[in-house]
């Protein structure tokens, strides 16, 4: 399956009375994108502000961040939630309006949803610092039950994404990258001498606002499965909106899967890059023993000979993450576990729920219970007033003038357990 | 300029007093450099001074913890020192602990800061490497001399308010503190490198090296049912409507006392969930399912056990440090005790 | 916690669903949970069944309360 990917590099954001691109500007119209998302009669109020990096601005509470995309050469992103499961999903032509972003911003449906700031000391913590960002603010409907809520907020976002990505249709892109893996036996034979390695993706399941989206299936219901890496490139994963902010893997952190862009740059050098295999993180014991033992199925049977493991979540996660481990390198494939950890404000407790004697390679993605002083900002885009009961918040930890003290967890993104940032934590 | 001033501790070998005939040896200060510290005073140069040597005997000191600590933190405070320094303990095993209980103590309670020093396998290390900086020496006084630029370097450091940098630079025993930083390249192309080195066999290093997590022995079983009290606890997040402590949703820093008085179920109408860590929806329109009081009642009622007690405790497990899980489970234990509890169910989520 | 309150000698059954985390962190009598969002019962097979499950659960851990053990102990099974 071969993909090509062109990028049409954008510099900022304007609103305008039509959407459209011209020399790296992405033009807006606003009430075309407002009244998009009110086509859903669950919401009641949208309004539309523009997020650019060094500016005093707050975003919060972030439900979740997507980059614009569109299919040139046939085919819809997000199949299975936007467009159809027909194919070439993973194949043709995609375009992406790279460095910008959609960001969804509400109310709290639980604790999860988490802070965007575009200047000070946070900024540095959080990949969405440095885009700049459409933020899509909506209200719901009074009353409206929570699973219902965050359907709408994650439809709003990925509606409004599609929408924009349209505009990079007939844009020539800056950049052109073709991704190609081949199948099993094909691949396998194409680099023979070069280890063939795998990525074991893990999707967070765990329920309401833990959900992801696989083709529009509920991630907790499907067992594990193999995946052309293009496929994800063209949204056929999308956040389920929540888990706790600091290791959210938003739509955009899959349509951007460090270790999917890792793999294919060592890929024919010194590597095989065979394939992601596809598992979840569920809330019942049988299901994380039967699904780590499909997914070391899997690994024998596509003759790996290593593995990078991501997650998403921490606690119970951990677990699934350490099955696969042991599971995995008792079949003799090789395991590097990426992560990050919690051990405390003090970072002297355990930095994982789970481990395994197997676990001897693992990368950082930081702790995130480290806590920085968050500066009043000029301007708040959402709402500071759940700052408190929003992960990695505590009572009293927010000041009059706006300021807080919070654990780095409220940020978005801050320690994505998927080796996204450069943040990493080691012992002191 | 003024100098920097430091207190020694040493022990009663170590200050020349005598060996094991001289262990019980009683808590004094004197105003002079004795022993080792004649090496840190001369390392350390013109602008410190060590002020005073605190001596006291290993056995005195381990029989009399609390009074010991109590007169050398007297003693110490007296001096108004900008680092406190203790042995260094080399493998000498109740040296090492009272060096590191010292430490400890003069910290918290006087907020200077404190060093020691001894070899990786004295128990001492061990107990106090996590809340005192030990500078990792040999097992013998014989690796004095590599030991002092070291020390010299962190007395330095901590007398001027320079930050201490990670233990292989500064060369103290890791404390097993997981502090951030930004690192050259992003997790993925670190965790690519490892499994580069790692499917050809070749060395690298992990992050996080696997940690070993301490067990209890298992406690006796119960007895005597018929008679006996039993308690719920739970990590579920269970609290009252409102949640009055402000339990918070994920790394809790406290947990929560509630009576379950007279009441023969959990109503949700009395109780939620604040976990952040699960689809709570089961839980909030039934905490039974968590807290199961309905059954416990009607076990209770049936003479299955003696009674339940009248309260619950309670916090949020998901992300909670388990330096804080171990100090809940020990408040509510000593609880407990107090209250006659015989076994305890608890629940996690 | 579980380890902190076992600590002072009273007898703690750790009713949890993720077994592996609690062998983990050191419990020694374990009763497997039946799902993290509804540990104990099952609201999905309505309230009366989900009940029943509660009070077998308990039931068991009661027994595992009043059962010697020398090592951290998993009780699948009413005993």
């Amino acid at each position: 399956m071969k993909l090509e990917l062109g990028k049409i590099e954008i510099n900022d954001i304007q609103f305008a009375d039509r959407t459209y691109i011209e020399d790296h500007v992405l033009y807006v119209n606003k009430e075309e994108v407002e009244s998009l998302v009110l086509e859903d009669d669950k919401l009641i109020g949208c309004h539309l502000d523009i997020a650019r990096p060094g500016d005093s601005t707050r975003i919060t509470p972030v439900k979740d961040v997507i980059e614009p995309r569109v299919k040139v050469s046939g085919g819809e992103m997000f199949p299975g939630v936007i467009g159809k499961v027909t194919p070439p999903v993973g194949e043709g032509r995609t375009h992406a309006l790279d460095g910008c972003c959609v960001v969804t911003v509400g109310r709290i449906v639980g604790f999860q949803e988490g802070v965007i700031d575009m200047s000070g000391v946070a900024a540095d913590y959080c990949p969405f610092s440095k885009t700049v960002n459409l933020c899509v603010v909506i209200e719901p409907k009074e009353g409206l039950e929570t699973h219902v809520y965050e359907k709408a907020g994650r439809m709003a976002g990925l509606k409004v994404a599609t929408y924009l990505g349209e505009a990079g249709r007939n844009v020539e892109p800056d950049t052109l990258e073709t991704f190609e893996t081949k199948p099993i036996f094909e691949q396998a034979a194409e680099y023979p001498d070069l280890p063939k390695v795998g990525y074991i993706h893990m999707l967070q399941s765990q329920g309401l606002l833990h959900d992801t989206y696989y083709y529009g299936v509920d991630a907790k219901q499907f067992v594990p499965t193999f995946m052309y890496p293009t496929e994800i490139m063209d949204g056929a994963i999308v956040s389920g909106n929540c888990v706790a902010p600091c290791d959210k893997v938003t739509t955009y952190h899959h349509l951007h899967n460090p270790v999917i862009d890792e793999c294919y740059k060592h890929h024919g050098k010194d590597i095989n890059f065979m394939g992601v295999i596809l598992t979840n993180e569920n809330v019942f014991l049988a299901d994380k023993e039967r699904h780590s033992d499909m997914v070391a199925k899997l690994c024998e049977w596509m003759g790996l000979d290593g593995v990078l493991i991501t997650e998403e979540g921490y606690g119970n996660p951990d677990t699934d993450l350490m099955m696969n481990c042991r599971k995995v390198e008792r079949k003799g494939t090789k395991v590097v576990l990426i992560t990050d950890e919690f051990p405390g404000k003090d970072g002297k407790s355990q930095s994982l729920a789970d481990t395994c004697d197997e676990a001897t390679a693992l990368a950082s993605c930081g702790q995130g219970n480290m806590t920085l002083q968050f500066p009043a900002m000029d301007k708040v885009i959402g709402t500071q007033e759940y700052i408190e009961s929003q992960i990695g918040g505590w009572a009293g930890c927010i000041n009059e003038d706006g300021s807080f003290e919070a654990e780095i967890q409220i940020i978005i993104a801050s320690t994505i357990a998927n080796g996204f940032n450069k943040l990493a934590a080691r012992g002191y | 300029m003024a100098k920097y001033r430091i207190v020694h501790y040493l022990n009663q070998f170590f200050a020349g007093i005598g060996g094991e005939d001289k262990a019980d040896y009683q808590p004094e200060v004197r105003e002079e450099i004795i022993g080792p510290g004649q090496a840190l005073a001369s390392g350390l140069g013109e602008d410190y001074e060590i002020v005073a040597t605190v001596i006291c005997g290993d056995n005195y000191f381990g029989e009399n913890l609390d009074a010991a600590t109590d007169t050398i933190v007297e003693m110490v405070k007296k001096y108004e020192p900008d680092v406190f320094v203790a042995g260094p303990a080399f493998n000498a095993g109740r040296y090492g602990v009272a060096c590191g209980t010292i430490c400890k103590a003069i910290e918290e309670r006087l907020g200077i800061p404190v060093l020691s020093g001894m070899y990786i396998e004295n128990p001492g290390a061990d107990m106090f490497k996590k809340d005192v900086i030990l500078v990792e020496t040999g097992n013998s006084a014989a690796t004095m001399r590599k030991a002092v630029p070291k020390f010299v370097n962190l007395i330095q450091k901590m007398a001027t308010g320079e930050e201490i940098l990670g233990p292989k630079i500064e060369g103290y025993l890791e404390r097993g503190i997981r502090v951030n930083y930004f690192a050259e390249e992003r997790g993925a192309t670190r965790g690519m490198n490892m499994l580069i080195k790692k499917m050809a066999g070749e060395p690298f290093e992990t992050d996080l090296p696997m940690p070993k997590f301490d067990r209890v022995p298992p406690a006796e079983p119960i007895k005597d049912i018929k008679h006996a009290k039993i308690a719920l606890v739970t990590s579920g997040g269970i609290v009252p409507q409102g949640n009055p402590d402000h339990i918070e949703s994920s790394n809790a820093t406290k947990f929560g006392t509630y009576s379950i008085e007279g009441m023969d179920s959990m109503s949700p109408d009395d109780f939620t969930t604040i976990h952040g860590g699960y689809d709570r929806q089961f839980v909030m329109a039934n905490p039974n399912l968590v807290v199961p009081l309905d059954v416990m009642r009607e076990l209770e009622k049936a003479g299955e056990f003696g009674e339940l007690l009248n309260y619950f405790c309670t916090t949020t497990g998901t992300g909670t440090a388990t330096g804080s899980a171990a100090k809940f489970g020990d408040a509510i234990g000593q609880k407990f005790i107090e209250d006659h509890v015989d076994g305890v169910i608890l629940v996690s989520t | 916690m579980v380890k902190g309150i076992e600590k002072y000698g009273i007898p703690v059954v750790h009713m949890a669903t993720v077994v592996p985390i609690s062998k983990t962190i050191g419990a020694n009598r374990i009763i497997p949970g039946v799902g993290i969002p509804y540990p104990l019962g099952d609201p999905t097979q309505g309230e009366g069944d989900s009940k029943k499950i509660r009070e077998r659960l308990v039931r068991r851990a009661l027994k595992a309360l009043q059962t010697p053990v020398t090592d951290q102990t998993v009780f699948e099974k009413d005993i």
